[in-house]
């Protein structure tokens, strides 16, 4: 959608080669020429970073009226009136001069690199460059590659020190770890000896180089670039929601690149995501069906197993009714399969007890029903309010954006949290409390209460307005309510302040919007309210609100729970509360697990259903901000696993019922006629250009350009395109001296209307129009078809959509979209004198299922330390490196102690799930708070 | 010829075995310039360098009080950088200044700084200078104490720091913009101008001043004695006096303070009270006019006047006053390497031309000189250089050849001027001395007996 | 070898308080580690990141641009003979190679016994005095191969130590501010720092 309230700056008038062109205001001239057709090579230019200029291949001849002289296009934003010249004499003589000096020292290895057949120094020098060396001298040499790090190597001969890993490691990522070392033509990139590059976001560097000095451990010498294959889809190793290549040879996954996609990942992943396919490519994968016989699972046929799994169903349903029927899990699915899957228990199986969260994340009206931010927006907030996890740990690429944020555009953020995270540093306040004590903290902020002057400056951040919160769940040791009772008071006490949640899990959201979990049905319905327009639909709903995961749990432990689902959940691995897991698991009579690995939950199942992964099937995923983008299939599952939806579908029909769907254009179909929040939305659109960035839901409620982009092509590296440029020395000169900018994204004004039903009408034409320029006449036909419907549907429906702080009406029938009740915060928890309140979260690496499937990764899960307020050790009479134990009510383990004064007093953090710690053996998932208690070892003292 | 009587301005002291000290200086007429500037408003003082028409020491030549006023207006803080760090090769005189009279230059740091508005001002003293660093912090000292800096200067109300910083060798950290970055900690990695032109986004981004010694070393006499009186001396667009540094093979190598414009190249080489000729009576080879960045003139440019407007027409710079004499005996292709050797070593590596372009052509030189040369060698040479600095490179004109000067200054492929700089020594040795070229080609693979031992990182090892 | 000891974090401490922002004192406290090893040890370069707060690789990126510091041991005395042009025209390659055959190392070498170092290097701005030479940054002007030999005979003996002190040391006077005197506007009104401007690694 175009926004046409916003003016146009006006064109600045230049000249390339003899051709008249209207450039940006402010952008570079290798932009501004790239836009309009004409390619200027460059090394070290890169639009999302700060331009240097120093590889000196971009050079021009420019004339600003002062005669043509040679300019590097990268660092010189236009100007009206100038000339320029990328093809003179001048301009060919210095840009092959640069190639020259470039190859003088670059060994001729082409054959063995892995940038071979996709290398602009390699295309270049084939293309213009001269056929022999002219220096006969020898070449530099250095020894050949040196890791950098786990996963990345460097060959220091092939470096054109083009500053582009070392800028990137430097301002996008925060982890300066690898540097220029030394001087003139002896210049390396180098770490500091024995401390490696080891950064979350080393993986970029790679895809940033432009030769094959750098190169993954994961992708080193497995593939040629012209034996790759791939597919543009959507990173679900989190909930971010970045684009990527997937990349395959041979039927199996080999590498991941970042598509630069302006909304989200501007090019960037994390390194989970980008190596994180190792895991797919697993031997563990699980294959074929199994079925329990005694003791072991044994191999089975779809239909024995499909049977075995529907007969678990009818057991369950026949000893204790729908509801001692549990679906635990989720968030794995694509949006098709999470419809199909709520549908299948929702309806056919009449069962509310469905939680896509496992006791890790919010209740899903808190993150369904508040006023929603995207990633652009809460970029472009004066102030951000952090109030949840680790970001740098659980959303890299999210932390990637709020870093860029605070440090490039200015945007204060204020932190409020148990302990110190990857942001606290470009915090502008960092207001640390203990677990359970959030809303007090916030309050306090909301006030400025007290004489802590760090109170005193949030309170005036906060009172200026324009305020953004990114929410999400700071520990797992501890209840949500605190944060919701936060949360709460933020939404009531900042008139227009908007949410951006952050659950972590790949489709956690998506899993949420359509139905997986407790008290709602899909499309952002309250179960009760919207129980007529889905049993008009669906034929039947549960007739109560069912539990969520740890009230799911509690009841199989109590003998309650007859059959439990475990879709692609491991609560044994993941449930924050190792005790109530144990217990539901060994009490529940029947487990049917849908899932690509045998897991330590899966393991104990009756009934063991292969599941397709990520790469592996087709669909739509849905990321924090609600943008649902469209994941691509490039490999076929192994032996015959398959889509969830399609397991559901034939569970269903093995319960007697027919979902209605047997194709994902159906269900998207069927999701959008349905679902209130994805009404409007047709899968047309999604495929088409304008899709390709992802388009974000509820449409009413967001506006954004569509991707002004071609989808990538089979062979075609993911590089930025001009378009996406967002900073040029201009900015720099802008941002620095007075500190404030002006957001650069555009901001949907809060309150404005949705979209009329005359430009829905309008758009689901246009995407027709896109299919008819599809290149597979079928596929177009299909998208043609859908666009129709689209059109159709938009036009029977209820136009009257109007202020979005009001409930939206979707029409007579249409159940209005969830809307957010504030909590009243109970008392905080009395604080016991004698004890520390544990905060545990995750970290990048853990023993997750995917990543300890990863090769490149397993080993990179830091394992667990207890750090603990300096002040907190003193009292304790302990010391950094000194072995303790950690007593909870629930269990104990044993600990080394680290003083870090960047956690709260009366807190005592230690990492989720790493090897060697279980900090779910300690925590209570009823409690609001694990108290827990330091013991010296010898058996002493302790808190 | 004209040696005049003008006054020395900045070497005055010079005779005074204890010229550092604050007695001395006070003794002779210290901190009057300050006590004059501090009695005018800050535009006053720059109206009165302005009117002196000072222009910078440091190479580029810049008037000093026109560069001030580039400062943005409003922008605060601001800071004054003195770039001491002298390195280029020929030159000597800023380390002079700094050892000898380190008074002066600060009483010129604090009245640029009064007139500038600045918040606290860096004098950049070369790492390897330990005596003039030594003896800044001993006057910083001293003048802190007795009240001459840091705050409420000499009950004026007018306050600014004064801190002595210094480098860790690396010739490019002279260059303004990497002397920035150097003083942020970081490598000497010269900025892009645009954008970063100092005066407008210097030190941590805000307006800075870079100076050099000698330049800021004037601003007490001026000011004591009026922008009028400096200006009288000199011609019009060159006026006052300046040090120079005559070395090689000259008969009485040292540094003198001479009046610009009127003196000539002949009088500072040649005059008894200067240079007083070749060592040995030897003929004229050529000479450097301005530093190692400078091309080369000869015989026939020994009358022109020590006048920029003058010199760069003919090819070459003053640069950084270093005057640099080669009799008939020297070997300009030793020479050249020389020079080009530094070029490479000194190299920051940030663009691709120089960092590349001055090491192959290093090694080039150095192999012709081993005996590897190629007769294609000399016009690589060239055509090298005419990557790193397109076009027709700056090199004096030669009555003899014929040839038209090509006036100064080099255009450039890389950000800053080092790496164009290369060309100086190679392009003007090979206008004038191909045949010395072509000698050490001709003679390849054949064994030679080459004077004097094999240049130094040379040829043999 | 190793970090700062507790004096000179002291001395880091005021320097650094000197400068608007921490990193500006990098390049001196670069020096202040030489000063104290002779040479800068990686234990330094991460102890002076951590008072920074600078990773050990900016701190090394900065330090190994700059030539005086020394990231291996060198001799007690470290003899630099100047070949740039005005040298070289007046016997600047010979002295160095005087040098080199009289302590038997080439340049850019260390005496077994650890207390010479012979380097050549670029011009030191002592032009008019050329042949020169710079011992632990001392210069010495119009050295002949006598003077030369006198010189490092007095070195190994001691006999200089009042002119010439170890490697590392430069200025042997610190800069002081009496008590009141510094105006400390420097960082007044600078707005919060940036990244770098890239080039830099
Ligand atoms: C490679 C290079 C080296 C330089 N070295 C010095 C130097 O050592 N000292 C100096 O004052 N200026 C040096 N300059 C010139 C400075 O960039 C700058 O023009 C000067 O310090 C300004 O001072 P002024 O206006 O007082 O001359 C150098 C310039 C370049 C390009
Ligand atoms: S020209 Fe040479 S010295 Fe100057 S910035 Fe470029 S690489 Fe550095
Ligand atoms: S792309 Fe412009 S200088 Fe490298």
């Amino acid at each position: 959608m175009t926004d046409t309230t916003r003016t146009e700056p006006e064109a600045v008038p230049v000249t390339i080669n003899g051709t008249a062109i209207e450039a940006k205001p402010g952008e570079l001239l290798i932009d501004a020429a790239e836009r309009h057709g004409v390619y200027i090579p460059r090394f070290c230019y890169h639009p999302r970073m700060r331009p240097v200029g120093m590889c000196r291949m971009c050079l021009v001849e420019v004339d600003t009226g002062r005669g043509p002289a040679l300019q590097p296009s990268c660092m010189i934003p236009v100007a009206p009136g100038m000339t320029v010249d990328t093809e003179s004499e001048a301009t060919r003589k210095a840009q092959d001069g640069v190639l020259e000096f470039l190859l003088l020292n670059h060994p001729l290895d082409c054959p063995v690199c892995d940038k071979g057949g996709e290398c602009p120094l390699q295309d270049q020098t084939l293309a213009f460059g001269p056929g022999e060396s002219r220096m006969v001298e020898q070449k530099r040499h250095f020894e050949k590659p040196i890791p950098i790090s786990d996963l990345v190597y460097l060959d220091r001969e092939r470096c054109i020190l083009c500053d582009r890993c070392t800028r990137f490691a430097d301002e996008v990522a925060g982890d300066p770890l690898i540097t220029f070392v030394d001087r003139g033509d002896h210049t390396q990139v180098n770490t500091f000896p024995d401390q490696p590059f080891a950064s979350y976001f080393s993986g970029n560097t790679v895809q940033l180089c432009p030769v094959g000095a750098l190169t993954a451990v994961p992708y080193r010498f497995r593939a040629r670039p012209w034996d790759l294959e791939q597919v543009e889809s959507t990173c679900t190793f989190c909930s971010v929601g970045c684009r990527i290549a997937v990349q395959s040879s041979t039927n199996r996954l080999v590498r991941h690149l970042g598509v630069d996609v302006d909304p989200v990942n501007w090019g960037w992943l994390c390194d989970k995501g980008r190596f994180g396919f190792e895991g797919v490519n697993s031997d563990d994968r699980l294959g074929r069906p199994l079925v329990r016989a005694g003791d072991t699972l044994a191999e089975a046929t779809w239909a024995e197993a499909l049977e075995a799994a529907a007969g678990a169903i009818r057991a369950g349903l026949d000893a204790g009714g729908p509801g001692a029927v549990a679906v635990l899990g989720g968030a794995r699915l694509t949006n098709e399969d999470a419809y199909a899957w709520a549908k299948l228990a929702k309806s056919v199986v009449g069962t509310d007890n469905v939680d896509a969260q496992i006791g890790d994340g919010l209740p899903a009206e808190v993150v369904l029903g508040l006023p929603r931010a995207t990633i652009d927006e809460v970029c472009a907030a004066r102030t951000v309010v952090l109030l949840g996890p680790d970001l740098k740990e659980e959303l890299p690429v999210l932390y990637l954006r709020l870093r860029d944020a605070a440090v490039e555009k200015g945007v204060r953020i204020v932190e409020v949290s148990p302990h110190d995270t990857g942001l606290t540093e470009v915090a502008t306040v960092a207001l640390r409390h203990r677990p359970g004590e959030a809303a007090a903290a916030v309050r306090a902020a909301l006030d400025g209460a007290g004489d802590d002057p760090r109170v005193a400056r949030a309170a005036e951040l906060l009172a200026e307005g324009d305020v953004a919160v990114v929410l999400g769940r700071p520990s797992l040791a501890e209840a949500p309510d605190a944060v919701v009772a936060a949360a709460s008071l933020l939404a009531a006490r900042l008139p227009g302040v908007r949410f951006l949640p952050v659950l972590r899990r790949a489709n956690v959201h998506g899993a949420l919007d359509l139905g997986l979990a407790p008290g709602v049905l899909p499309g952002r319905v309250d179960l009760d309210a919207g129980r007529p327009w889905f049993e008009a639909r669906w034929g039947a709903v549960p007739a109560s609100r069912g539990l969520d995961a740890t009230g799911i749990l509690t009841a199989a432990a109590e003998g309650a729970i007859e059959t439990l689902v475990l879709l692609g959940a491991d609560p044994l691995r993941d449930f924050p509360d190792a005790r109530l897991a144990q217990g539901a698991l060994e009490r529940v009579p029947r487990i049917v697990a849908v899932d690509c690995f045998l897991t330590e939950s899966s393991r104990r199942a009756h009934v063991v259903l292969p599941a397709a992964a990520f790469g592996e099937r087709s669909g739509t995923t849905t990321n924090i901000e609600g943008r649902v983008s469209v994941l691509n299939q490039k490999v076929t599952p192994p032996g015959t696993a398959r889509a969830d939806w399609m397991i559901a579908v034939e569970l269903a029909h093995r319960l007697g019922a027919d979902l209605g769907l047997d194709s994902l254009d159906g269900i998207w179909a069927e999701i959008e006629s349905v679902a209130p929040a994805h009404a409007g939305l047709a899968r047309a659109r999604l495929l088409a250009a304008d899709g390709l960035d992802g388009v974000v839901v509820p449409l009413s409620d967001h506006h954004e350009a569509g991707a002004d982009r071609r989808p990538l092509a089979q062979t075609e590296a993911p590089e930025v395109t001009a378009a996406d440029t967002h900073m040029g020395p201009e900015s720099v000169a802008t941002t620095l001296p007075g500190g404030e900018t002006v957001p650069s994204v555009p901001r949907s004004p809060s309150g404005a209307s949705g979209a009329t039903m005359p430009e829905q009408i309008a758009e689901a034409a246009a995407a027709g129009d896109a299919a008819r320029e599809a290149e597979a006449p079928e596929e177009a036909a299909a998208l043609e078809a859908a666009a129709q419907q689209a059109a159709v549907e938009a036009a029977t429906e209820d136009a009257g959509e109007g202020d979005v702080s009001a409930p939206v009406e979707h029409g007579p029938d249409r159940p209005p979209l969830l809307a957010f009740e504030p909590v009243e915060a109970g008392p905080a928890p009395p604080v016991d004198a004698y004890s520390l309140r544990l905060v545990s979260g995750r970290k990048l690496y853990d023993q997750g299922t995917l990543v300890q499937h990863a090769p490149s990764l397993a080993g990179l899960a830091p394992g667990a330390h207890l750090r603990v307020n300096p002040y907190d050790l003193d009292r304790l009479g302990l010391h950094t490196g000194d072995g303790a134990t950690l007593r909870s009510a629930r269990g104990s383990v044993v600990v080394e102690v680290e003083a870090d004064p960047g956690v709260a007093r009366g807190s005592a953090l230690l990492p989720f799930n790493q090897p060697g710690v279980s900090a779910a053996a300690l925590i209570d998932a009823t409690a609001r708070v694990t108290e827990v208690r330091l013991e010296t070892r010898a058996g002493g003292g302790g808190a | 010829m004209a040696v005049t009587d003008a006054p020395r301005i900045v070497t005055a002291r010079f005779e005074y075995d204890d010229s550092h000290t604050l007695s001395r200086y006070l003794a002779t007429g210290g901190y009057e310039g300050l006590r004059a500037a501090l009695a005018k408003t800050p535009e006053e003082v720059t109206d009165e360098v302005k009117a002196a028409n000072l222009l910078g020491r440091g190479g580029a030549g810049f008037p000093a009080g026109v560069k001030w006023g580039f400062c943005p207006p409003g922008v605060f803080p601001r800071y004054l950088v003195i770039n001491g760090d002298e390195s280029e090769p020929g030159t000597y005189k800023d380390r002079l200044l700094m050892e000898r009279d380190p008074h002066q230059l600060i009483e010129g740091v604090l009245i640029a700084s009064y007139a500038i508005g600045v918040a606290q001002a860096f004098i950049y003293v070369r790492g390897e200078m330990a005596l003039a660093q030594e003896r800044l912090v001993a006057a910083l000292n001293e003048a802190y104490e007795a009240g001459w800096v840091g705050r409420d200067i000499d009950g004026s109300g007018f306050s600014v720091d004064v801190l002595l910083h210094w480098g860790a060798g690396a010739y490019i950290v002279g260059e303004e913009t990497a002397l920035i970055e150097s003083l942020e900690g970081r490598r000497g990695f010269p900025r892009l101008k645009p954008p970063f032109f100092p005066a407008a986004k210097g030190l941590y981004l805000q307006p800075t001043v870079v100076n050099n010694v000698e330049t800021i070393s004037n601003l007490p006499w001026i000011l004591r004695n009026g922008g009028a009186a400096f200006d009288a001396l000199g011609t019009e667009r060159a006026s006052g006096t300046r040090m120079f540094a005559v070395s090689g093979h000259v008969k009485r190598p040292g540094v003198y303070e001479v009046e610009l414009g009127v003196t000539t190249f002949r009088d500072i080489i040649y005059a008894p009270v200067y240079a007083g000729g070749i060592r040995d009576d030897n003929a004229l080879k050529a000479f450097i006019p301005g530093g190692a960045s400078a091309p080369w003139f000869f015989e026939e440019h020994l009358d022109l006047p020590l006048d920029q407007t003058a010199v760069g027409p003919a090819g070459s710079m003053l640069g950084s006053g270093a005057i640099v004499v080669m009799d008939e005996t020297t070997d300009a292709v030793r020479a050249a390497f020389s020079l080009v050797r530094f070029f490479s070593h000194e190299s920051c590596g940030k663009c691709t031309p120089c960092r590349e372009g001055t090491g192959w052509l290093e090694k080039i030189v150095r192999r012709v000189l081993a005996g590897s040369g190629r007769p294609t060698d000399i016009d690589l040479i060239l055509d090298v250089v005419d990557n790193i600095s397109p076009g027709p490179y700056p090199r004096a004109g030669t009555g003899s050849l014929g040839a038209e000067p090509v006036p100064f200054p080099p255009r450039q492929t890389t950000i800053c001027p080092l790496g164009p700089s290369v060309g100086a020594p190679l392009v003007s040795a090979i206008h004038r001395f191909r045949d010395e070229f072509e000698a050490y080609i001709e003679r390849a693979g054949t064994p030679v007996t080459i004077a004097g031992p094999a240049p130094v990182g040379g040829a043999a090892s | 070898m190793a970090r700062l000891t507790p004096d000179n974090v002291a001395r880091a401490q005021e320097i650094i308080g000197r400068y608007p922002r921490p990193r500006s004192a990098l390049i001196p406290l670069l020096h202040l580690a030489q000063e104290q090893d002779g040479w800068v040890s990686p234990e330094a370069m991460g102890h002076i990141g951590e008072l920074l707060g600078l990773t050990a690789a900016e701190v090394l990126g900065t330090c190994s641009f700059y030539e005086m510091f020394k990231r291996e041991p060198v001799g007690r005395y470290v003899v630099n003979v100047c070949t740039s042009i005005s040298c070289h025209l007046l016997g600047g390659d010979e002295l160095l190679h005087h040098v080199e055959e009289r302590l038997g190392v080439r340049s850019g070498g260390t005496t077994p016994d650890g207390r010479f170092t012979v380097n050549h290097v670029e011009c030191i701005a002592a032009c008019t005095e050329a042949p020169c030479l710079q011992v632990n940054y001392r210069y010495f002007h119009k050295v002949t191969p006598d003077a030369v030999d006198a010189l490092l005979d007095d070195l190994a003996a001691g006999r200089r130590d009042d002119e010439v002190p170890p490697h590392g040391t430069l200025t042997r006077v610190r800069q002081q501010v009496p008590a009141g005197r510094w105006a400390g506007r420097g960082a007044e009104g600078l707005p919060p720092d940036r990244t770098s401007l890239g080039g830099d690694g």
